[in-house]
């Protein structure tokens, strides 16, 4: 009940935010709406034409469909097949000439588009459960939500999760994603046992740490350019119950914060939320969230006492129609941010969460993407080497509220390293915003490659949207490694997508 | 420890059927030609519901080892549902009569045999439910398909007159009436979305029927209503359309 009172107090803000916001936004720019209705448009026509061209004359009037990931942008026209048997996959990567996997679309750009797409998402069953070791094996369609079902009741959780539970295993693998344990348990495939891979030939192997172990690391990260994840083995670690200890702290200032997270190393769990509007002496303002697996001791309930390892089953709601361009917006923001900043009090507060509230809030928000309206947003998620990232951080933050652009949500997160060849994490800190897609952003966006650059950063691809060709070469290490290890692998390019053709990785 | 038994377990709605019983607490015995097709999907619903999972050989046109065949099973289970069937080709079935017979027999005829089997050990135990899902393509014949249609047809009312023997004898006889369903079976044809379920919601129906203890469904609902309206367009308007 608490939540749902949350989220309609949430969107009540949103709402009230908008409609001041819309009417201050047509009395001060009252073109600024069109101009980025035509830009797009012609955007997104040149992105079709491009599909188009490079789609198979033959193939031109089979399952064809308009899809996007979860940014809505770009939103393009591709042949989608789907397989629930390995004969059927083995049959379209051998006739396949430009083509992706794609799992459950949660990636935010153009990671997962190509001319050709083959969803994994019906290719989702579990293998096998060893609940003695915590070792599961399941196909790459499976939900990480689909596994935790299984697997917490049974006293056991993933190593590593992102931020939403929605994503499918094979997906985890090529974007080798991370989470609020970053900084501790490192990423997704350090914790793979084994993974199954079909090759552009059509030939399955098998690779894990031990055996073909350059592929593995290939694959993992690789952005599917590999080929495609049929099953994987997951290490798990054990749970005594599905709730988490949380801690929550204000930090009045950048330099509270990350003495914050310094503080915090030893914590399995970190991640805080900054007020990017907050200027002068409280720039950087915002609170940590630390956290630990609760033990049955700590838990306070007595309902939960008895069953430790359940959880009620959060109710859903649904964004059901995309928010109007106007929703969201500089005013809008600036409410939504103050409100979220002031409503937390200002000592330390202790919390038993369940763990969907802690890992996964916005997943109980069904569509929350729509609320950036039909244009769609990104993500911008870059990564600074620890000691170039407060300067970094002081920049940009100065930057993006100079230009007026206004993302909506801001993480912040201490990382450490990550072992594959296209590693985005490094011991540094790492900043991400949301940004609605408004004329201007992406050339914003080029400006601030340039300070992450300066900095000796780099940019999350999986979040990635826009990032050119030179930016990518120059902020990502071992590239050259990388792309020598695809060709021998990739039968032509077989495996790109709009994103590693833009960054160089193919073609 | 109840036990559903699904008959033709290799269709979509049988596995969609078999997820949702085991999701709350059956255990599932998958029967079907060829069973070892099935090794996968056991192995699955074992892992994501908690729940043992058996896969049983059972030949729906083997009329004769039928007996045989519910005998031989370990657990007697609590409810069977018959999900088995066969479109067919109408065009074919009209020309050549093997397919016409094959039609009729696997929709009708393999069905009343073994749920007369099942009929006999529930009505004995005085307990047990048996689901039929027959078509909404039996409630009335048209040009596009009536051998298959008529062939549910004498389903639906086969099931109707096992529902009235057993009612006196504490089973329930549940018939289940689907519409379009988006499946292996009707991939190729071109379904009209609103009124096309998935072999998901087409469970999820099924499951709430049985606990409530329903007489005949349609899933879709929105086919109760239009089949409502087909049956009672008058036969010399009907006769001229092309359904």
């Amino acid at each position: 009940m608490a939540k749902r009172k949350e989220i309609a107090k949430l969107l009540a803000m949103l709402t009230l935010g908008g409609v001041v916001g819309a009417a201050m936004m047509s009395l001060l720019a009252p073109r600024s709406g069109q101009e980025t209705r035509t830009r797009l448009k012609g955007q997104g026509a040149k992105l079709i034409d491009k599909v188009k061209s490079a789609r198979p004359q033959a193939t031109q009037s089979l399952n064809v469909k308009r899809i996007s990931n979860w940014g809505n942008y770009p939103r393009v026209e591709v042949e989608f097949n789907e397989f629930e048997d390995i004969a059927t996959l083995r049959k379209l990567v051998v006739q396949a000439q430009n083509v992706i996997a794609r799992g459950n679309g949660r990636c935010y750009g153009d990671s997962a588009l190509a001319p050709q797409v083959i969803s994994t998402l019906r290719y989702n069953k579990f293998l096998a459960f060893d609940d003695k070791q915590g070792v599961i094996h399941c196909q790459a369609g499976v939900l990480l939500s689909e596994i935790l079902e299984v697997i917490v009741p049974r006293g056991w959780f993933l190593p590593v999760t992102p931020g939403t539970k929605l994503i499918t295993v094979g997906g985890a693998i090529a974007s080798d994603v991370h989470g609020k344990s970053q900084h501790k348990a490192g990423n997704f495939s350090d914790h793979v046992l084994e993974i199954a891979l079909m090759l552009g030939d059509g030939a399955a192997v098998t690779c894990s740490k031990g055996q073909n172990a350059d592929l593995f690391w290939t694959t993992c990260g690789g952005m599917g350019l590999t080929g495609v994840v049929l099953n994987a083995k997951l290490r798990l670690i054990p749970v005594e119950t599905a709730y988490i200890y949380q801690e929550s702290i204000k930090a009045r200032n950048l330099d509270e914060m990350m003495n914050l997270f310094e503080q915090s190393e030893a914590w399995t769990y970190s991640v805080a939320w900054i007020d990017f509007l907050a200027a002068g002496p409280q720039l950087g303002r915002g609170f940590l969230m630390r956290g630990e697996h609760a033990r049955v001791s700590e838990l306070q309930k007595e309902a939960h006492k008895q069953n430790p390892l359940l959880t009620k089953s959060a109710r859903s709601v649904n964004v059901p129609l995309y928010f109007p361009e106007f929703a969201l917006n500089k005013w809008s923001m600036k409410l939504f941010n103050t409100l979220l900043y002031g409503m937390h009090p200002n000592r330390r507060v202790e919390s038993i969460e369940d763990y969907n509230k802690f890992f996964y809030p916005l997943d109980v928000i069904a569509n929350w993407n729509r609320i950036y309206g039909k244009r769609g947003f990104t993500q911008y998620q870059f990564i600074l080497p620890k000691q170039e990232s407060r300067a970094g951080l002081i920049k940009i933050l100065h930057k993006i509220q100079e230009a007026g652009f206004a993302p909506f949500l801001t993480v912040l997160k201490l990382y450490d390293k990550q072992n594959n060849y296209l590693p985005f994490a490094m011991k540094g800190y790492s900043l991400a915003l949301d940004f609605p897609i408004t004329a201007g952003l992406f050339a914003f966006l080029d400006e601030l490659d340039e300070i992450v650059l300066e900095h000796g950063g780099r940019l999350y691809l999986t979040k990635d949207v826009r990032m050119n060709k030179q930016m990518f070469m120059q902020s990502y290490p071992n590239v050259e490694q990388f792309i020598e290890r695809v060709k021998g692998l990739n039968h032509g390019s077989k495996f790109r997508s709009f994103q590693s053709d833009r960054v160089g990785l193919t073609r | 420890m109840k036990h559903v038994l699904i008959l033709g377990a290799t269709s979509d709605i049988a596995k969609a059927l078999a997820h949702k019983f085991a999701a709350q607490g059956f255990h599932a015995i998958l029967a079907a030609r060829k069973a070892e097709r099935l090794q996968e999907t056991a192995t699955d619903i074992k892992i994501r519901h908690n729940v043992t999972v058996e896969v049983v050989e059972f030949d729906a046109l083997d009329y004769a080892g039928h007996t045989a065949f519910y005998e031989a099973l370990a657990a007697k289970p609590e409810v069977a549902i018959c999900v088995f069937g066969y479109l067919g080709e109408q065009k074919m079935a009209q020309a050549n009569f093997t397919e016409a017979h094959q039609i009729i027999d696997t929709n009708y005829t393999a069905a009343m045999s073994i749920l007369e089997i099942i009929a006999a050990d529930f009505e004995q135990r005085r307990a047990g439910t048996i689901i039929g899902i027959s078509s909404v393509a039996g409630d009335r014949g048209r040009q596009s398909n009536y051998i298959y249609g008529s062939a549910k047809a004498a389903f639906s009312t086969y099931l109707a007159g096992l529902r009235n023997r057993l009612a006196k004898s504490n089973v329930h006889v549940l018939t289940v009436k689907p519409g379009f369903v988006r499946t292996k079976m009707t991939a190729t044809l071109p379904l009209p979305g609103p009124v096309t379920a998935k072999p998901e919601q087409v469970a999820a129906d099924v499951f709430k029927a049985f606990q409530k203890n329903n007489n005949e469904i349609y899933t879709l609902w929105v086919w109760r209503y239009l089949m409502f309206l087909i049956r009672n367009i008058p036969e010399p308007v009907f006769k001229r359309l092309r359904l």
